[in-house]
């Protein structure tokens, strides 16, 4: 270890220059909570999916409307995208050439649309199916939940483009630097959320 | 061996455990061999074993530290998360079967 261990989630960023510790630590916590509470929320979401996954009143059930295929294309693009955003966060830190950074961030941004797309695609095949939100308790809490991780999904991709821009207009100073790090963790637990979804939702709806 | 090094092989190797972790938990469902029970339990096990090689590999929190308030905040919240979901499981599914 030849630098000081910052206490933050995420990579250590190492001497900021113009932050102190203390103030890079904190602004790291506090976004840290905030993705804490967010992790309550998609709890109790998993939990009310669990309590309704049987109250299909004669609707479409899991079986009928999930397939393994697209979700575990959908998985394999998300884990790749938060690899690349791993490796756009080394590449900011030791200050790679912009078009290496730009080129993982852009990496990143083009696997995050396209998992999107893919899950805008199944939701169309479902509506197609008569498999909509107001159909039943379980079509319900499925679209709570799945289309809330998608409306993460979404915002992360905007807040990406915003970190580009914010990148080309005042360069990787140190409030760059962190609100980078802060959409990492973002979307690396939004990773995470997805681990779970998969294995709930997906993977339990095809079991037997 | 470079903190540049370190890092680039801490997220190599947090990737490839993860899809390593998927395509087992994907090839347990599509080609079943033993009971339903037995299958859901491996996957959520495998699950959350892919849960934490994430928050330690692309999160980068470990035990090492303890003063570490990240630590701290994320057992805070898993317990917090473990009474909620846990409550919410007991009395939504003890309603429903009283409604039966």
């Amino acid at each position: 270890m030849s630098e000081p261990e910052l206490a933050h989630a995420g990579l250590n960023l190492g001497d900021t220059g113009e932050l102190t510790k203390d103030q890079a630590e904190n602004a790291i916590f506090g976004f840290w909570i905030f993705l804490m509470s967010d992790a309550v929320i998609f709890a109790l979401l998993f939990a009310t999916y669990g309590t309704m996954i049987a109250s299909t009143v004669g609707g479409p059930t899991p079986a009928s409307e999930f397939k393994l295929l697209p979700a575990f294309v959908e998985t394999l693009l998300l884990l790749t995208s938060s690899a690349t955003f791993g490796r756009a966060t080394i590449a900011m830190k030791y200050d790679e050439p912009r078009r290496v950074l730009f080129g993982w961030l852009g990496a990143t941004l083009g696997l995050g649309l396209v998992f999107l797309a893919l899950e805008a695609n199944d939701f169309a095949t479902m509506f197609a199916h008569g498999a909509y939100p107001m159909r039943s308790g379980f079509l319900s809490s499925f679209f709570a939940l799945v289309g809330l991780h998608g409306l993460h999904v979404a915002v992360a991709c905007f807040w990406l483009v915003v970190m580009v821009g914010q990148i080309c207009a005042y360069g990787l100073d140190a409030r760059v630097r962190i609100n980078l790090l802060r959409l990492g963790l973002f979307w690396h637990l939004l990773d995470i959320v997805w681990i779970a979804i998969f294995s709930v939702v997906y993977l339990q709806g095809n079991i037997g | 061996m470079s903190d540049r090094t370190r890092e680039l092989r801490t997220y190599a190797v947090g990737y490839a455990l993860s899809l390593v972790l998927t395509a087992a938990a994907f090839a347990m469902v599509r080609w079943p061999s033993f009971g339903a029970r037995a299958i859901f339990g491996t996957v959520l096990a495998l699950g959350l074993v892919q849960m934490a090689v994430q928050f330690r590999c692309f999160l980068h929190i470990s035990l090492k530290r303890s003063s570490r308030h990240d630590l701290q905040l994320i057992l805070f919240s898993t317990l917090i998360i473990a009474l909620m979901v846990s409550g919410t499981l007991v009395i939504l599914f003890n309603l429903r079967d009283r409604m039966m």
